[in-house]
C-alpha cells in the first residue's frame, strides 16, 4: 500500500478538523479499508482513525425505547450488548465475518461504506433507523443511495446510529460459500404500524426495501403471505457466484425464513 | 515516521513506523517475533491472529500505529519462560492438532480467545469460532479435538478422522 500519515484523534471535533485536509480518509476498524489500501484501490494522504473517540463507542438504550450504537462500536460489542434489547440486530452482528474481524470492524465503517453485500445496511434500513453524523440526522430511507453510495458528504462522520426496536425481527443470510458475505440477506422488522423488509447482497442498487412484501406482511404476518409475490431478476447482481434469477429467488426464500423465525 | 510504543508479551517495546506499517510487520520485522505468520495477507486465513488489549485480531489487517499504547500478546508469550507449553499448546501436541504447523500460532491464539469467553464450548461453538482460521492440512478435526480437550472436556468420544 502507498504510505500515508496516520492520526488518531480522541474527539469528534478533532477528527472533523483532521478530515478537512485534502485526500484525508476516515478509518473505522479497517477490516474493509486496509485490504482496499493493500490493493492500491485507494490512496489517501492521511488516515484519520475514529477508534480512539470515546464518545463514539458503546451501546445504550434511550428513554423512548430505541437503541443508540456509537459509530466506532465494533461488531463483537454490538453482538453482546444489544442482545437483550434488540436480539435480531445482535445476532446479525454476531455473524459478520469471523471473530477477529468482529473485534475490529465497526458499525459506522460498515454503514459508511455501504458495501452491497454487507449485513448492517439491511438492519438500518429495515429498522427505519436514523444515521447520526457530526452535522445532522439522516433517515435510513434517505441515507442509502446505491452501491457504495450514501448521503454522507466529504469529511462527514457517522457518530452513531439510532435504531427503533421492533416488536419482532429476524435476519436471514444466505452466505456466498467462499467469502461468507451475504449472497442475499433479508432483514424483516415488524412494528406496530407495519412491517419493513430490507434486502442486501442481491441488487445492483445495493440495499433496498421490498415494498410489495412489506404490504403483504403488514396485512398478514406469516410466511404464506408472500406466496403470490415474485421478485424480478432485473437489476439483480449476476456473477459467477449466482445469476440474477437465483438471487431473486433467494430474496423470497430468505424473506419467508425470516418471517418464520420471528 | 511515527514513534509508537506498546506492551508485547509483557515487555515494553517501541519503534518508528510508517503510517502504512502493519502490526504483523512490526511484530515480525522490527521485534523479530516471527511466530506470528502471514498466510494470505488478505484477512482470510487467521495465521496472523494475535491478541490486542485482550481480544483476537488479524494483525495483517491492523496498522502498527493503531496498536500504539496497546497490550499485545503473540504466540511467543504463550509458553512459560522455561518452555513449558500452555494448556492449549500441550493439547495441540497431544491430539495431533497440526501437521505442517503454519496455521498453528493463529489457531492457538484464536482458541485462547474462545476459551477466555466460553470456557466449555460445544464442538459446534469451536468450529464456528474457527471460521476465520484456515488450515490446509488437518481437516480441522484434531484442532477442534485439541481445543475441546484444552477446555477440560472428555474428547474420547470424538472419533479421530
Amino acid at each position: 500500500m502507498y504510505d500515508f500519515e496516520f492520526v488518531k484523534p480522541s474527539t469528534v471535533a478533532d477528527a472533523v478538523a483532521a478530515l478537512a485536509s485534502d485526500e484525508a480518509q476516515a478509518l473505522g476498524g479497517g477490516q474493509t479499508l486496509i485490504p482496499t489500501l493493500k490493493q492500491r484501490l485507494a490512496s489517501p494522504s492521511k488516515l484519520v482513525s475514529l477508534i480512539g473517540i470515546a464518545e463514539m463507542k458503546g451501546v445504550c438504550k434511550n428513554d423512548d425505547g430505541s437503541l443508540s450504537i456509537g459509530g466506532a462500536t465494533n461488531h463483537a460489542t454490538v453482538a453482546s450488548e444489544a442482545a437483550a434489547t434488540y436480539p435480531a440486530l445482535a445476532a446479525l452482528a454476531a455473524n459478520i465475518g469471523d471473530p477477529a474481524v468482529r473485534n475490529r470492524g465497526t458499525i459506522g465503517g460498515s454503514v459508511a461504506n455501504n458495501d452491497p453485500a454487507a449485513c448492517y445496511p439491511s438492519a438500518v434500513l429495515a429498522s427505519g433507523a436514523t444515521v447520526i453524523t457530526n452535522k445532522r440526522e439522516i433517515a435510513a430511507d434517505d441515507y442509502f443511495q446505491g452501491m457504495f453510495t450514501t448521503a454522507l458528504e466529504e469529511g462527514e462522520i457517522i457518530t452513531s446510529v439510532r435504531f427503533p426496536v421492533p416488536q419482532a425481527a429476524n435476519y436471514q443470510k444466505f452466505e456466498q460459500p467462499a467469502s461468507r458475505f451475504a449472497m442475499v440477506g433479508v432483514f424483516v422488522a415488524k412494528f406496530a404500524d407495519g412491517v419493513r423488509v430490507a434486502v442486501t447482497g442481491a441488487s445492483e442498487e445495493g440495499v433496498h426495501r421490498w415494498t410489495e412484501a412489506e404490504a403483504a406482511l403488514s396485512a398478514n404476518f406469516s410466511p404464506d403471505a408472500i406466496d403470490g409475490l415474485s421478485v424480478s431478476a432485473d437489476g439483480m447482481i449476476n456473477d459467477l457466484h449466482g445469476t440474477g434469477a437465483y438471487r431473486a429467488h433467494l430474496v423470497k426464500v430468505m424473506t419467508k425464513r425470516a418471517v418464520a423465525a420471528c | 515516521m511515527t514513534k509508537i510504543s506498546m506492551t508485547v508479551n509483557g515487555k515494553s517495546v517501541s519503534g518508528e513506523v510508517e503510517g502504512r506499517t502493519l502490526l504483523v510487520d512490526f511484530l515480525r520485522k522490527d521485534l523479530r517475533l516471527t511466530g506470528t505468520h502471514v498466510g494470505c495477507d488478505t484477512s482470510q486465513c487467521g495465521a496472523c491472529t494475535v491478541h490486542v488489549d485482550g481480544v483476537a485480531v488479524k494483525s495483517c489487517t491492523m496498522l502498527a500505529a493503531e496498536a500504539d499504547g496497546a497490550t499485545v500478546a503473540t504466540i511467543e508469550g504463550q509458553a512459560a519462560p522455561d518452555g513449558t507449553l500452555n494448556t492449549i499448546q500441550a493439547a495441540f501436541q497431544e491430539h495431533h492438532g497440526l501437521q505442517c504447523g503454519f496455521c498453528t500460532p493463529g489457531m492457538v491464539m484464536a482458541a485462547a480467545d474462545l476459551l477466555k469467553n466460553n470456557p466449555k464450548p460445544t464442538e459446534a461453538e469451536v468450529r464456528h469460532h474457527l471460521e476465520g482460521n484456515i488450515c490446509r492440512c488437518t481437516g480441522y478435526h484434531n484442532i477442534v479435538k485439541a481445543i475441546m480437550a484444552a477446555s477440560g472436556q472428555d474428547v474420547s468420544q470424538l472419533a479421530a478422522e
